[in-house]
């Protein structure tokens, strides 16, 4: 590969980073606004770039400060990671680029070139988190985008947003610091902090103890920061009080992040290595998986407020991504990776029309938003086509990862048929919630007589539409999205035996 | 004795339980990120403990280098990270609180509660 396709992998990086302090220097806050969906872009650019790379079949290495790699910090780029990538840097785009006149109602005007900067470092360290190699440095990318996620959320208009900003400033440094002593234990053991050397190494001391709570300690840590279902407390509150462009942006991409670590750390460290590890990931993580489509569907239904509702929505999706990976089959683990891919493409466009929503409906209560159709016409409808995706409509992306999914989980014989019912459950339970919410916004008659008929701004409509049209693409031609994921699914195969 | 020769993991997971008590039980928000914090500083004494080689002096530099058994100084340098990291969580817990403040006029979780229902 040529010298600039050799930075790419760093540059994914490096360039968030060094615009976050430049945006908050910038005034007035239209130029803020501008340079953040610049360098979105740009990083959006540097993704796609980086994928074309790895479909082409390079696998990208960069030694930051050129100390080569065990010794070094080390940077890859393979096929799970760009699916990774795509995911991250797209939603920021499009959320920035939306978002502009949405986020004049909730955070005053002086302000908002700070707010910019921080969803910059956010952006940085997530993408940091999934580019490097280095377990270490996964930790402190995690803890960049983490506190600057807590700013964000911090950022919402109603005083519950510090509450719930506190709270999930107090589950998340709890998750990383568990994380943090899991990489210590295998530091210990193994004097390196490099996967892929850890995965070489690992293999003499696999048998021993402090190897076994490591693999805990790392596996609980992700799984609070990733909200799996009994540690997904902070989820609800913190989704539905930030500002609205702010849950565009972490509901598509803040947990799956922490998931693709898991499946990093799980399969490339730990599967392979440890004895039994099969029965200690799978057969803790499928009952929870489980529970997680059941339940957080069930809380869905019943929820009145709809951010809410599309937050324990987002929990039960989250199940879905955990089954098929626990299923360690490369079936279930490229449906796993490629419904990261489509969930974030259902749940940022259902979150874009609930950020169009809520420039007209303050409290976002199911009751409120009466007639809501009648009103804003556009916005409901990219809500609908959004919400078919979600309940997984054949046509739509939600389909091809359901479908891949499904037919995981019947390769698994009888068991598989149990996957399958709570799978197809889930579906109806989602049918159910989203009907909840067309049925208010399309056959109530609305609270007050509609005087005008006003729209959302035409640039969030045309992000919300650019997201749902995506969905559709992705569901007619899945091509690129299931190619990715299952190069994903056979590199992190590679080490089971 | 070699449970107590082990005293620096005891001292680790001790201090460790001590934090994570203090942030689950306690009601005040306060109380809650010194229990975090104490969390954190009980990771930093994992690491440290990792570091040093038994009969082996401090890694800065030495004459004749090559005939001394040096500690390990990584454990240290990564800790100098989270330690950075640990008092940047603790200075936006207490900003949160000092904000919580302002919006409800307490920083009781029971009583933020009850406001927030309603």
């Amino acid at each position: 590969m040529s010298s600039e396709a050799y930075h790419l992998a760093v540059l994914q990086v490096v360039v968030p980073l060094l615009s976050a302090p430049l945006i908050i220097l910038l005034r007035p806050r239209g130029l803020a606004w501008a340079a953040a969906t610049a360098a979105s872009a740009m990083a959006f650019a540097v993704a796609v770039m980086l994928t074309a790379g790895v479909l082409s079949g390079i696998e990208y290495r960069y030694a930051v400060g050129g100390w080569p790699a065990p010794y070094g910090i080390e940077i890859r780029v393979d096929a799970l990671t760009s699916v990774a990538l795509l995911v991250v840097s797209g939603a920021s785009l499009l959320a920035l680029f939306a978002g502009r006149r949405s986020l004049d109602g909730d955070i005053d005007e002086a302000r908002q070139p700070l707010f910019y900067g921080a969803w910059m470092l956010a952006l940085a360290g997530l993408c940091g988190i999934v580019v490097s190699a280095d377990a270490f440095n996964i930790f402190v990318f995690m803890e960049v985008s983490s506190l600057a996620s807590y700013v964000l959320i911090a950022a919402g208009p109603n005083r519950r947003a510090l509450a719930a900003t506190f709270k999930y400033l107090v589950m998340g440094t709890i998750g990383a610091t568990f994380y943090l002593i899991g990489v210590g234990l295998i530091y210990m053991m193994t004097g390196t902090l490099n996967l892929a050397d850890m995965a070489q190494r690992i293999s003499e001391v696999a048998d021993q103890r402090p190897i076994l709570a490591a693999g805990g300690f790392i596996i609980v840590g992700l799984a609070l920061k990733a909200a799996v279902l009994p540690l997904h407390a902070w989820l609800p509150n913190a989704y539905t009080y930030a500002p609205h462009i702010v849950t565009v942006f972490l509901a598509a991409c803040a947990t799956k992040v922490q998931i693709y670590v898991m499946l990093r750390f799980d399969f490339l460290v730990f599967q392979g290595n440890l004895t039994d590890h099969d029965l200690q990931f799978s057969r803790f993580l499928m009952p929870l998986a489980l529970l997680a489509i059941v339940l957080a569907s069930g809380v869905a239904m019943m929820e009145r407020n709809l951010k809410r509702l599309l937050a324990y929505s987002s929990v039960a999706q989250i199940g879905y991504i955990m089954l098929g990976t626990s299923l360690l089959s490369a079936a279930g683990l490229s449906a796993g990776i490629i419904h990261i891919f489509n969930h974030a493409l259902a749940k940022g466009a259902l979150f874009l029309a609930v950020a169009g929503l809520g420039m007209h409906y303050q409290g976002l209560r199911l009751d409120q938003l009466a007639g809501a159709a009648k009103r804003m016409p556009w916005t409901m409808a990219a809500f609908v086509l959004a919400g078919l995706s979600l309940i997984g409509l054949p046509g739509t992306a939600g389909f091809v990862s359901k479908w891949l999914l499904i037919s995981a989980a019947l390769a698994e014989g009888s068991l598989g048929i149990v996957l399958v019912a709570v799978v197809l459950l889930g579906s109806l339970m989602a049918v159910v919630y989203v009907w909840r919410v067309v049925e208010a916004a399309y056959f109530r008659a609305p609270q007050q007589a509609v005087a005008d008929q006003r729209e959302a701004p035409p640039m969030l409509l045309a992000a919300t539409w650019a997201a749902v049209l995506a969905n559709i693409y992705f569901g007619l031609q899945p091509g690129l999205p299931v190619q990715l994921s299952q190069a994903a699914a056979a590199s992190l195969l590679q080490s089971l035996p | 004795m070699e449970t107590l020769e082990l005293y620096n993991y005891w001292v680790f997971s001790i201090l460790l339980m001590i934090g994570f008590y203090a942030v689950t039980a306690k009601l005040n928000l306060v109380k809650k990120l010194i229990g975090l914090s104490l969390f954190q500083s009980a990771v930093f004494l994992l690491y440290i403990s990792m570091g040093p080689v038994e009969g082996g002096t401090a890694p800065i530099f030495h004459e004749n280098a090559s005939d001394k058994l040096l500690s390990n100084p990584l454990p240290s340098v990564l800790i100098l990270t989270a330690i950075v990291v640990g008092i940047s969580t603790l200075a936006l817990g207490l900003a949160i609180i000092v904000r919580i403040k302002e919006a409800y006029g307490s920083i009781e979780e029971n009583e933020i509660r009850e406001l927030d229902r309603k």
